[in-house]
This record gives structure tokens, C-alpha cells and sequence, in this order.
């Protein structure tokens, strides 16, 4: 079907002018982009951050900055890269595109979804202008855990103000996007023909839905310890600090699926479309998304195996975490057989996803070596398990942003994408990646512990190679802007299909996307 | 038809549809639905924040029947020192030499505390002067025979204490009563009286 053929599918004009545009607009294509230049925005801050930290680690000893800056450095690019970029880029594809994929004219609440957008750079603001106060930033890691949490100035408060904040925009983002969804597909998509960027979505959107607020009782909690004299967590009034952790796993590990199911929707479009096969396995990889989300929430224990839990419990949660490598390697497999005997071609949307299959994978390995309670306990809090997070949501959830961003781009702005800039932007960041994580395993075995700004001589080579990495990592996004303000500027026109194996409904209508698409709900054979 | 014409909110009205029953968020039937998800999510939520604290006495219930992280497991973690079977009644008192400069408070009740408990108490401190100043608390015990059962392990009394203009402050200490204080003890003051450092030298 051709948009410009059935002119009543979408509506072809623009969107009001104004400089209250964006700050009034309801439009989910609108929301979307607001939603992706935040994320670019914060990305921009948390990175200057991790250039920072790099930068101390370079060398031993302390050069740049003193160890109160570098654990706010540390807490704050934790706390924005999570909650500042990871998850505003993931509802900012969402809102782009599922209602283009499932045909509906935009989101099911417009104006609640201006607001979940709106509050966002007031809690980045707090979170970020909190570095200002009297006392400087949070600095007791992103996990927030008391007594440290409990201790700090001003500046803990206003943090605590701002995960509330973002918590209540990721919920009413949340619904809007699981209500779109269940009411609003066209007539003949039924739930097992949904495109997998959709369900795992939906699947996400449960999750956040379930799990947030868990995030801001235990936040809240932080907060009437702080200053109304309960002792939740204060033991100095009968409170337990580790109930916190438990809390705050409960929602903590969740939310790393939160962090990484979109990636694999986005990662489940992308290599068919390069392959040119249908994904293979399409209800297996909705039965393994469902199931890692529900398994999700057994296995929070595996974050606290050294608080001294009870053997039985130790061993409960080490078989939990170590079950939900199956589902996982269940979409591994579905991915690796979707490319399997297909005609590939590499544009770069494409080489950042056979990055993510390889690079998540290791993710997934260094996982279950830290899943394993007695290893664990030699681990924790090591560079191994920055290592490991780092490999999950770098080469893992951002490198699946990045795909999503060259795969959809010609679709945002109606222009080709720079193939030549954009593999560039690719090899520099896949090889730095690299050299910046891989390290870290070796450092976090040898023991070196996370959150420090100095170490012991023997950590010294690794910390440089890594260092280095981080720099070539850092400098190379710059790429990547370029790449998409290119596109925005002009470029080779994109067809409405832009790329030849593309599949669904977002491809039928015209590129650029109108301002309304789906006026007229699309039949789905 | 000139494009801007068109009322970007109701896209269809601009085009001459009618409303669509199914996919228009402004379609009564549409609304209908959506509003009731709305409720069933806004419930979920709801009860999550509610279950996130309901999370602390459900894991007291779990472990008081499992056993889990009880008697043996925290048999080490018991504080013998703790006297049990008396209390002592501490009264906190607050002196200033000079009440012109400084507003000095102390708890409003006195504390009872078991000999050997870990206890904690804040005094106030306010600056009622526009400039900054510099002082010292120092203790003293009443009976003066109780001030060696004291083991105080912070205490602002510590350090000596800045103040900006009008500044208000709380000062935490943290102490315990040991066990051997006499039985015959039943009540014991403990006093602060603050002083300004250097304040002779003003006049
Ligand atoms: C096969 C799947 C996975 C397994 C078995 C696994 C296992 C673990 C374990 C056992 C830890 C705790 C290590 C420690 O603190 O000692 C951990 C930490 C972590 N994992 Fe994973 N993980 C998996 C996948 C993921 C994914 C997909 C993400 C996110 C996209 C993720 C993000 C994290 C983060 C952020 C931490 C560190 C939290 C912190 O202490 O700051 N993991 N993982
Ligand atoms: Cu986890």
C-alpha cells in the first residue's frame, strides 16, 4: 500500500508552528523526538562524566579529581545513563513507532503523554543541579543503599525528588504505551501477529508498571528516614539497611530487563530486515520475553549473595538467575538462525545488530559466572561486574539504540542515511568498546574493586588500555551526531519502504512519516 | 485544500470522516476502554507501592516461620551487654553561658535506657547573632560518680562547632550507660554548657 495513493490513511500537513509547539504538542511522533534528543542530551552529560572517571583511572594516584567528585561522578552517571538515557531512548521509539507499527493514529492518552514526557528534564534537571548544593551530588553509588544514603546532604533529598519524578513519567508512559497497545491495534493484528518490537514493549511496559513503584516506596522510605524520624532502614533505630537492598532488587533486577527487552524488539526487526527472512521462531522469542519478565522477578537475591544469606536461600536464587540464561539463549539462537542461510547486507543498522548478538552474549556469559553464588562472592563489587554490566547495556542496549536510530532515521527525516560516516561511527565504537570493557574482567579476577579513583600499581596497564578505549568510545559518538544531523539536514530521498527487506505497517506510509498517519486504520491480512 | 488549515488535534474532522469508532482516542467507545485500562493500571501501580512496603513485615512473617536468620543465625549478632532487667532514667540538660548569643536545647524528655543500650539523643543549637560563631559544649554528669559509667561514642561535644549567622543545627551524640552503673542509680543528669571560643576576647 502507498500512502500517497490513499490520501485519507494519512493526513499531509504541518504540525502547528510556534514556539509552544513542543511544549504543548500531543503528537506521538512529536513526543518521540522530544523523548530522543533528551536522551541524546543526558547521553552527552553522563558521558562527560565517564570521561572524567576515565580520565582519573588513567594512571594511579589521584590527578584529576578528589574521591568525593569522582564517587558523585561515579553515582550520577550511573543514576543518568539508567534513568536519563536507556529508558527516555526506549519510550522515545515506542512513541515513534508502535503506533505506526500496529496502525493506530496516535497514543491512547495524547495529553498524559505530553506530561510523562514534560516532567522528564525537571528530574534530569534536579539530578544534575544537585551537583551544585552546599556538599556536592549523591555519592553513594546509583544503588542508593543506606546507611551511606541516609547520611548525605541536601543534595540526597533532591535525588530522591527527582527518582520520584521520573518514576511517575516511566508509569504513565508505561500505561499509555500497554493501553495503546491492548486497545488500539488495527482490525485483523492480533496479539501473535504483533510485530516482536510491539510485545516486548508490552511486555516492558508491565514490567515498569509493576516494578517503579516498588522504586518509590523504597525511595520514599529513604526519604521519611532522612527527615520524619522512621528507621525503615536506620539501624540506629531498629531499622535494617539490607531490607533496602531487598527492596531495591526487587525492583533493580526487573529493571535491568526493562533495560533490555526493547533492545531485543528493536534487534528482532532490524536482522530479519537484513537478512531478508522472517524472524525465525516469532512465537518462541514471545513465549522467552514473557518468560525471562517473569522469572525476572525471582532473582533478585543474586545482587546481595554476600549480605549473608541463609545456604538454601543462596542456592535458590543461584538456580533462579542461572534458569533465566535459558529464554535468553533461546533468543541468541533465534536471532543467529534468522541470519542463517539469508542474503545479508551490512548497512550499519545491521553491523550494530550482529554486534549486539555477539556483544550481549558475552554480557550474558559474564552473567552467569557472577550468578554462581561462591564465585559471586569473590566478585562482587569487582571490575568484573562493571565488566558485565557494561558489556549488557553498552554493546547491549545502547548498541541496540543505535541501531534502532540508523534503521528508523530514514523514516524520522525522509533522508537516506550516511552509509559511509555511519560504518565509520560503527568500526571506532565496536574496536573501543572493547578496549574500554574487556579490560575490566581481567581487573575485576585480579580484584581490583569498583568505585574507587585510585589503585593498587598492579592494575595500572589494564586501567590505561581501558582508558584509552573510553576516550576513542567517547569522541566517537560525536559520529554519530553528525550522522543524524546530516540526515535531518538533506540526503539521498528515502522511498517509503526505505530499506528493501523491511516488513510492517510503519513502512506503508510515506517517509518522512506524516504528522498523521493511520487516520484511517489499515487492514491487516 | 491549504494544508494549515487543517486542525492538527482533530485530523479526521479536517478531513470530512467521521469519527472512528475504533481507533479515534476521542471516540466515546475508544475512550470508554482506554479510561477503564487506565484504572486498572493506575490500580496495579497502586498496589505496588503499597506492596514495596508491605515487603518489611512480610519478610519478618517469612523469616519468624521459616527460622530463616533467627535464633542460631543471629545468636552471634545478640548484644550480651545489654542489662535487661533495669532502667536507668537519663535527664539531658542544656546550659549557655551567654544566652544572648546562642539558643541551646536539649530533648524535651528525659530517655530511659537499659545499662549497656546503645542510645541516641540531639540536641539544638541556633546562632541567634549576625555573625558567625565558634563555640565548645562541655559535659558534666550529675551525680559526678555516674560520669565514669558514660562511654560516650560520638559526640558533638567533640569537636567545636561553627556556626554561620543565624544558623540552626542539631547535634546528635551517641552513647551507652554501661553495665556496672550502680543499682542504686536510678536517675542521672547528663548537662552540657556551651561556651564561646574566643568570646573573651570581643569585649
Ligand atoms: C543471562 C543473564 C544475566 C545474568 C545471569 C546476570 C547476573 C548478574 C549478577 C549475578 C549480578 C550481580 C553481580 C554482583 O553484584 O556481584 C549482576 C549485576 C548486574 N547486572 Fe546482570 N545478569 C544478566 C543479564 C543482565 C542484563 C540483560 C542486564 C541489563 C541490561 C544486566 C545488568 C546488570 C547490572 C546493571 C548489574 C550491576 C548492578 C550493580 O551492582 O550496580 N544484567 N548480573
Ligand atoms: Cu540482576
Amino acid at each position: 500500500m502507498d500512502a500517497h495513493a490513499t490520501p485519507a490513511a494519512s493526513v499531509r500537513h504541518g504540525p502547528p508552528t510556534g514556539p509552544m509547539r513542543w511544549l504543548t504538542t500531543t503528537n506521538h511522533k512529536d513526543i518521540g523526538t522530544l523523548y530522543l534528543w533528551f536522551a541524546a542530551t543526558m547521553f552527552l552529560i553522563g558521558g562527560l562524566m565517564a570521561m572524567l572517571i576515565r580520565a582519573e583511572l588513567f594512571q594511579p594516584g589521584l590527578q584529576i579529581v578528589q574521591p568525593e567528585l569522582f564517587n558523585q561522578l561515579t553515582t550520577l552517571h550511573g543514576l543518568i545513563m539508567i534513568f536519563g538515557v536507556i529508558m527516555p531512548a526506549f519510550t522515545g521509539f515506542a512513541n515513534w513507532q508502535v503506533p505506526l507499527m500496529i496502525g493506530a493514529p496516535d497514543m491512547a492518552f495524547p495529553r498524559m503523554n505530553n506530561w510523562s514526557f514534560w516532567l522528564l528534564p525537571v528530574a534530569g534537571g534536579l539530578l544534575v543541579g544537585s551537583m551544585l548544593l552546599p556538599g556536592g551530588g549523591v555519592a553513594g553509588g546509583w544503588t542508593m543503599y543506606p546507611p551511606l544514603f541516609l547520611q548525605g546532604g541536601i543534595s540526597y533529598d533532591l535525588t530522591i525528588f527527582a527518582i520520584h519524578i521520573m518514576g511517575a513519567s516511566s508509569i504513565m508512559g508505561a500505561i499509555n504505551i500497554a493501553t495503546t497497545i491492548l486497545n488500539m491495534r488495527a482490525p485483523g493484528m492480533t496479539l501473535m501477529r504483533m510485530p516482536l518490537f510491539v510485545w516486548t514493549w508490552l511486555i516492558t511496559a508491565y514490567l515498569l508498571i509493576a516494578v517503579m513503584p516498588v522504586l518509590a516506596g523504597a525511595v520514599t522510605m529513604l526519604l521519611t528516614d532522612r527527615n520524619f524520624g522512621t528507621h525503615f532502614f536506620s539501624a540506629a533505630g531498629g531499622g535494617d539497611p539490607v531490607m533496602f537492598q531487598h527492596i531495591f532488587w526487587f525492583f533493580g533486577h526487573p529493571e535491568v530487563y526493562i533495560l533490555i527487552l526493547p533492545a531485543f524488539g528493536i534487534i528482532s526487526t532490524v536482522i530479519p530486515t537484513f537478512s531478508r527472512k522472517p524472524l525465525f521462531g516469532y512465537a518462541s522469542m514471545v513465549y522467552a520475553t514473557a518468560s525471562i519478565a517473569i522469572l525476572s522477578f525471582m532473582v533478585w537475591a543474586h545482587h546481595m549473595f554476600t549480605v549473608g544469606m541463609p545456604a538454601a536461600a543462596q542456592l535458590f536464587f543461584m538456580y533462579a538467575t542461572l534458569l533465566i540464561a535459558v529464554p535468553t539463549g533461546v533468543k541468541v539462537f533465534n536471532w543467529v538462525a534468522t541470519m542463517w542461510q539469508g542474503s545479508i547486507s551490512f548497512e550499519t543498522a545491521m553491523l550494530f545488530a550482529i554486534a549486539f548478538v555477539c556483544l550481549f552474549t558475552i554480557g550474558g556469559f559474564s552473567g552467569l559466572v557472577l550468578a554462581m553464588a561462591p564465585v559471586d562472592i569473590q566478585l562482587h563489587d569487582t571490575y568484573y561486574v562493571v565488566a558485565h554490566f557494561h558489556y549488557v547495556l553498552v554493546t547491549g542496549a545502547l548498541f541496540s539504540i543505535f541501531a534502532g536510530i540508523y534503521y528508523w532515521l530514514p523514516k524520522w527525516t525522509g533522508h537516506r542515511v550516511d552509509e559511509t560516516w555511519g560504518r565509520w561511527h560503527f568500526w571506532l565504537s565496536a574496536i573501543s568498546v572493547n578496549l574500554l570493557f574487556f579490560p575490566m574482567h581481567f581487573l575485576g579476577l585480579a580484584g581490583m574493586p569498583r568505585r574507587i579513583p585510585d589503585y593498587a600499581l598492579q592494575f595500572a596497564d589494564f586501567n590505561r588500555i581501558a582508558s584509552i578505549g573510553g576516550f576513542v568510545f567517547g569522541a566517537s559518538q560525536i559520529l554519530l551526531l553528525i550522522v543524524i544531523l546530516k540526515c535531518i539536514r538533506g540526503g539521498e530521498k528515502a522511498p517509503a519502504r526505505a530499506w528493501e527487506g523491511a516488513e510492517g505497517l510503519e513502512w506503508t506510509v510515506a517517509s518522512p512519516a506524516p504528522y498523521h498517519t493511520f487516520v484511517q486504520p489499515p487492514e491487516v491480512k | 485544500m491549504n494544508p494549515s488549515d487543517l486542525n492538527s488535534r482533530n485530523p479526521r474532522a479536517a478531513l470530512g470522516l467521521a469519527p472512528c469508532r475504533l481507533c479515534d482516542p476521542r471516540a466515546p467507545e475508544l475512550a470508554r476502554t482506554n479510561a477503564s485500562s487506565l484504572r486498572r493500571f493506575g490500580l496495579l501501580a497502586a498496589a505496588m507501592f503499597g506492596f514495596g512496603f508491605a515487603l518489611i513485615p512480610v519478610y519478618d512473617v517469612f523469616c519468624d516461620l521459616t527460622g530463616l536468620n533467627r535464633d542460631a543465625a543471629q545468636a552471634l549478632a545478640n548484644n550480651t551487654q545489654v542489662d535487661f532487667s533495669r532502667r536507668v532514667r537519663i535527664e539531658l540538660v542544656a546550659n549557655v553561658q551567654d544566652g544572648a548569643v546562642w539558643r541551646f536545647g536539649a530533648p524535651s524528655r528525659p530517655v530511659d535506657a537499659h545499662p549497656g543500650q546503645l542510645v541516641r539523643v540531639e540536641y539544638e543549637l541556633e546562632n541567634l547573632t549576625g555573625r558567625p560563631l565558634v563555640g565548645r559544649a562541655v559535659p558534666s554528669y550529675g551525680p559526678a560518680a555516674a560520669a565514669a559509667h558514660f562511654k560516650k561514642i560520638d559526640c558533638f561535644c567533640f569537636r567545636e562547632q561553627r556556626l554561620a549567622p543565624h544558623e540552626k543545627i542539631r547535634l546528635p551524640v551517641l552513647f551507652v550507660l554501661d553495665k556496672n552503673v550502680p543499682r542504686d542509680l536510678g536517675v542521672v543528669t547528663l548537662s552540657y554548657t556551651f561556651f564561646e571560643q574566643g568570646g573573651g576576647k570581643r569585649t
